[in-house]
């Protein structure tokens, strides 16, 4: 009780926009902060971190900067697989996002954290999954577990995934002729 | 062939040799999948797994419900395991609502969780008995799974399809008297399984059919991003409950089972080993959850969710299974992604095929513990 009166009286000063982002700053977990500053110290402007949770980072970039993003994340920072591949449609950015949630096996200090790493394509009106300029870097090669991610990525989104060896459709029935079901202009009937 | 194919189809060569096989989806021994695998002779020289048969599109619905109706839908994909694919969910919710579950419903969705994951294995080891041949081995899981069924019942309501777990607690109280109920189906249940080693884990013809099939190195299980089962039977000592504790198995003695083999016989190990640690999670819960007190809490009406995105990840029965959720103040999710076990796990199935006899291909693909349902969502 005692603690929440204080903290209503130290609200009451004009001080209080000052203090705040300092606070803020403190309240981050520290393994973390660390982690994604090694980030920012590497490629400076070229990276966003989006936010630092406790055994969450969120790190935004640009799809031409993943790569080499993704192979300093597995060289120097230790993370060694993904777990998730996620595409979310952003229609009224034009943009679609591609969510890696990257984890570690090796590191005993990293089996806590998610590392997610996020870059945005360009997304047309109309689709046309291989042929439009929904492209983005694959990172097969960087981290081989995103395989079959990346495949049901790109039917679901029609997201295409340059360099990756197999891109074909994984889930989705052969002759499917809609468009990529996971975007948001694909409703579904009735709804 | 000139015909211009659509982009990621393709037509590909092949060797006079080698024969294409189709194995499934009706197939009795792949689930709702086909494998294309190729057999030079009685080899198997690659193996094109092709998963989607089973496809429902979760993923899309959930995106048109709101955080309450989404919870007997999600349970779908798996519903032997439906209380441990709602628990991720229900967790990113929580955080996304800023739900604090009372203690005692904590406590109780371990308790669900461990009877379920046992619930889940019994299933699957009855099928991997009895594609090994060994009817005796679908047998005794499928009739002691009923145990666990009951209990299940009893708390939930429902025997299979629980809808038990819900954001900010559970569902119902559990019914007088079931603490001891519970603790003595449970060593009994543990008694029983202990009987499975005499009669198929130390079967010589169990150990000839298994033992060095399907050997997945260290390297190879951390670079293809495996979880769970076979994961740990490649030598990673990684399971979430351990590793990333959440709710209260943190003050729970959870012991992680690793072998180092790789093979079939150790992929089929663990769960076995699994059940007996969940025995032992479940009578440490029963023990230390608090006799009364609030198992829920109250939610508004159509609750809406903040700007953030969440991911959340538990130990399933076949590995950590991750829920993503990207809210945007809405009361349905603005993208839900289910990050399942089998789906990761299926990446594996090639190069563990490769070079093995055709014979031994329910063997390995059975170990992998793979959902064909679960993987398609």
């Amino acid at each position: 009780m005692s603690t929440e009166k204080d903290s209503e009286q130290q609200e009451a000063p004009a001080a209080e926009k000052k203090q705040v982002p300092a606070k803020l700053d403190e309240q981050l977990p520290k393994f973390e902060k660390d982690l994604a500053d090694k980030v920012v110290a590497k490629f400076g402007e070229k990276t966003e971190v989006a936010f630092v949770k406790p055994d969450r980072i969120r790190i935004n970039v640009k799809k031409d900067n993943i790569k080499e993003v993704a192979e300093f994340i597995r060289d120097d920072l230790g993370f060694d697989h993904a777990e998730s591949v996620s595409g979310v449609d952003y229609p009224e950015d034009k943009e679609i996002e591609v969510v890696y949630h990257l984890g570690s096996y090796t590191d005993p200090q990293l089996s806590k954290q998610i590392l997610t790493l996020a870059t945005r394509a360009p997304r047309e009106d109309d689709p046309k999954p291989g042929n439009d300029s929904t492209h983005l870097p694959s990172l097969r090669e960087i981290f081989y577990s995103v395989e079959f991610h990346e495949r049901e990525c790109f039917e679901m989104l029609g997201v295409y995934f340059d360099g990756h060896p197999d891109n074909r459709r994984l889930l989705l029935p052969e002759d499917w002729a809609d468009l990529p079901p996971l975007r948001k202009d694909f409703s579904i009937k009735g709804r | 062939m000139t015909t211009q194919l659509p982009p990621g189809l393709s037509l590909e060569k092949v060797d006079e040799k080698i024969m294409t096989l189709n194995v499934g989806p009706q197939h009795p021994g792949s689930g709702h999948m086909r494998l294309i695998i190729q057999v030079d002779g009685d080899y198997i020289v690659a193996c094109d797994p092709d998963p989607g048969y089973v496809h429902r599109g979760e993923e899309k619905m959930a995106e048109y419900r709101n955080y309450i109706l989404n919870i007997p839908h999600l349970e779908r994909p798996i519903i032997h395991d439906s209380c441990n694919i709602l628990y991720p969910y229900c967790l990113a919710v929580e955080e996304i609502l800023g739900l604090e579950v009372p203690e005692r419903a904590k406590y109780m969705r371990v308790i669900a969780s461990e009877l379920n994951r046992c619930v889940y294995i019994q299933y699957w080891l009855g099928i991997y008995g009895i594609f090994l041949g060994h009817s005796t081995m679908f047998m005794w899981p499928m009739g002691d799974r009923e145990l666990l069924i009951d209990l299940l019942e009893k708390m939930t309501g429902a025997r299979v399809t629980h809808s038990y777990f819900i954001p900010g607690g559970v569902r119902n109280d559990l019914p007088a008297n079931f603490e001891d109920v519970c603790l003595r189906q449970v060593n009994y249940f543990e008694k029983r399984i202990k009987e499975y080693a005499d009669i198929f884990y130390d079967n010589p013809i169990l150990i000839h059919r298994t033992e060095k099939t399907g050997i997945l190195s260290r390297e190879d299980a951390i670079r293809l991003g495996t979880t769970g089962s076979v994961l740990r039977a490649s030598g990673v000592d990684f399971d979430v409950r351990k590793k990333e504790p959440y709710d209260v198995y943190e003050e729970l003695d959870v012991h992680s089972n690793v072998l180092k083999e790789g093979d079939s016989l150790a992929r089929s190990k663990i769960p076995w080993l699994d059940m007996l640690e969940s025995c032992n999670i479940i009578r440490q819960a029963l023990e230390k959850m608090p006799k009364s007190g609030s198992i829920r809490k109250k939610l508004k009406p159509n609750p809406r969710g903040g700007d953030m995105s969440v991911y959340k990840r538990v130990e399933s029965g076949r590995g950590s299974l991750g829920c993503y959720i990207v809210s945007k103040n809405k009361p349905e999710p603005y993208r839900l992604k289910l990050s399942v076990p089998s789906f990761r796990n299926l990446i594996a199935l090639p190069y563990l095929l490769k070079g093995e006899k055709l014979g031994n291909m329910p063997a390995v693909y059975w170990s992998l513990n793979y959902w064909p349902v679960e993987a398609d969502r």
